[in-house]
């Protein structure tokens, strides 16, 4: 038997020796918790009674962890907790900044509403078939995806969610389902394939995926290195999974096609990762190189928002009008993108927290509607107002263009700055196109004459519940926009700025 | 050695992309994994291509003495090969789904969900 080497390692010089902080756990809850439930539900899943409840749970503990961990991040900075102790860039280092928690938190909420509604939307069979469990594990790969600090792990974190919308998305196997979902499968995983196409030549310069060091080392290797090609490929990879013009067709395709809870919570959440990736790429890791693209960028952006709002202007029905204002709001989030200014990136930051909340709004106050009245088609929908008055107050506080007002402005304000003015007006023309597509489906789903009031079926209360829990941070926002722009704008600098972001992951500027 | 790789690399890429550009289901499917696998390739190439000599750091040494094969992009290839993998086994099974149910593998004949011809959203009332 050989002899065990008596020569003492040196542990510290590869992994970290201390034990992790407790309070660093909160770094990995968004994930792990969604995870960890998701499984049990697995373990319980011919008792589908309790699946609901138990996903509220795992939801609530997301959350609360979420909460904690923004709180952390907007008083120390940037936390990273680095798996396996292995220092980084050898680690995989989960890196909770400003941006990737505050989006996981409002992710979040949205996933809790979702989930309170699901408990009407989804029937036995759907539970039967694992929505609860699906929609836990989407909710633990968006929580990774926000709050990873390595690009192959947002890799690995795209494909976990995107296989669990595939679950959600084909439950009840109806025939425009299938046709649906056959879209969103090919085009979804060619987007993620061409992301890791992307990073292949990231591996291939850097010889990390580390986004610290990568953002640290871009700075040298500027010049010799082919960074505006990878650059691109990140533009277009990443803008096939936001839904940007002309790689947004998957999106109208497929997300009018599942349950109501299911298109909101991909309309709200899963495109806005798509937006989250290309700040995270565009702007922390290849700011010159973005710079170079802002051209492209812009009317990329300016197509995007505008051929959105036209293409909601011409549906009848309203789950598919729902999908086109999506795109709309893609391309004003691009807007930020293109400008890179701190104001603008902020733009974009507090435009996503407002469409995550919007857009899943409106897509349950459809699923309400037609709960209602038994259609979703403008056509048919009518009478509203005078059956359902509350619903229509509701209706109304949504439909006003109030709540995404200054993150526009942020934005107008920045394109103006940058001596853009075709831009802003692109934001304003997309703006009020929004307006008047949203204000008609109100106008003939609420106020339209409509068949008596007795005909129409009854709101459940949980249909209230959810819309007001969505409302009232949508008025918030609306009125009291200060402490969300001081978030925004925090994030903002941090991405453009990202050298809190490196000496966090790095200490005492121990680049290796 | 890295010649002779990116050229397959290249043919890889123009036959999953030819295969893509069809309107048929099925030959999208197989577009897709040939994709997929250029892809693998390409991350091998990436971590650069060196004589088969094993990372395995001698007794009584820190660091490996001579240039050895890097790990890593090997580690990355069997993550992208398992989730490629699962994920076109779901998308063959939807395909056969949605060719039994829709009739047709031709993805201009897939109309289920985006009718022709719907009606204009109603211009007042």
């Amino acid at each position: 038997m050989a002899a065990v080497s008596e020569t003492a390692v040196d542990i510290s010089s590869a992994m970290i020796t201390a034990p992790t902080p407790l309070a660093d756990w909160v770094v990995i809850a968004p994930v792990a918790v969604p995870i960890l439930f998701g499984a049990f539900l697995l373990m319980v899943r011919h008792h589908t009674r309790v699946h609901a409840v138990i996903t509220l749970c795992a939801l609530g503990l997301t959350f609360v962890a979420n909460v904690l961990l923004l709180g952390r991040v907007l008083a120390d900075g940037p936390v990273v907790m680095t798996m396996g102790r292995w220092l980084p860039p050898f680690g995989i280092s989960f890196t909770a900044d400003t941006l990737g928690a505050s989006m996981a938190l409002v992710g979040t909420l949205v996933a809790i509403v979702c989930a309170l509604y699901s408990t009407r939307d989804i029937e036995a069979v759907g539970r039967r078939y694992g929505f609860y469990p699906f929609m836990l594990l989407m909710m633990a790969g968006v929580g990774g995806a926000f709050l990873t600090g390595d690009i192959f792990n947002l890799y690995v974190w795209f494909e976990v969610f995107l296989i669990s919308s595939f679950g959600m998305l084909v439950l009840g196997s109806e025939e425009r389902q299938l046709d649906g979902a056959m879209k969103y499968g090919v085009l979804n995983l060619i987007a993620t394939t061409l992301f890791l196409i992307a990073t292949a030549y990231l591996y291939g310069i850097f010889g990390t995926l580390n986004m610290a060091d990568i953002a640290g080392k871009a700075g040298e290797l500027r010049g010799t290195a082919p960074l505006t090609t990878l650059a691109m490929l990140y533009l277009l990879a990443f803008g096939m999974k936001a839904a940007a013009f002309p790689v947004n067709f998957w999106l109208p395709a497929s997300y009018h096609t599942p349950r109501i809870v299911t298109a909101a919570l991909f309309g709200s959440v899963l495109t806005k990762i798509g937006v989250y990736a290309l700040l995270r790429t565009l702007v922390m890791l290849f700011p010159p190189e973005r710079a170079m693209l802002s051209g492209l960028i812009a009317w990329v952006a300016a197509a995007t928002m505008i051929l959105g709002v036209m293409g909601a202007l011409a549906q009848t029905d309203i789950r598919r009008m729902m999908g086109f204002v999506v795109i709309s709001g893609i391309g004003v989030m691009m807007a930020g993108l293109a400008l890179g200014t701190v104001e603008a990136v902020a733009g974009t930051v507090l435009y996503a927290f407002h469409s995550m909340l919007l857009m899943a709004a409106l897509y349950l106050l459809a699923g309400i509607v037609n709960e209602a009245v038994g259609s979703y088609s403008l056509r048919e929908v009518s009478g509203l107002y005078r059956s359902h008055p509350l619903l229509a107050g509701g209706a109304f506080v949504l439909v006003l263009p109030a709540s995404g007002l200054w993150p526009k402005v942020l934005l107008v304000k920045a394109s103006l700055d940058a001596g853009n003015g075709w831009l802003a007006f692109a934001i304003l023309a997309s703006g009020i196109l929004t307006t008047i597509a949203l204000g008609r489906f109100f106008i003939l789903a609420f106020w339209r004459q409509g068949p008596d009031a007795a005909l129409q079926g009854e709101v459940p209360v949980v249909g209230y519940v959810v819309l007001a829990a969505l409302t009232l941070p949508v008025i918030a926002i609306g009125v009291y926009p200060e402490p969300f722009i001081r978030i925004a704008e925090s994030a903002a600098a941090g991405l453009i700025d990202p050298s809190v972001y490196i000496g966090t992951v790095f200490p005492a500027g121990a680049t290796p | 050695m890295e010649a002779v790789l990116a050229i397959v690399v290249g043919v890889f890429f123009a036959v999953g992309i030819y295969l893509m550009l069809s309107r048929h289901i099925i030959r999208i499917l197989l577009g897709i994994v040939i994709f997929g696998n250029a892809v693998n390739l390409t991350i091998f190439i990436a971590g650069r291509v060196v004589r088969e000599v094993p990372p395995i750091i001698p007794l009584g040494l820190d660091v490996p003495d001579t240039v050895t094969a890097n790990p890593l992009p090997q580690a990355l290839i069997l993550t992208a090969i398992v989730i490629s993998f699962s994920l076109f086994a779901f998308l063959l099974v939807l395909a056969f789904r949605a060719y039994q149910d829709l009739g047709t593998d031709d993805t201009d004949g897939m109309r289920i969900a985006e009718p022709e011809g719907e009606d204009l959203p109603p211009l007042g009332y």
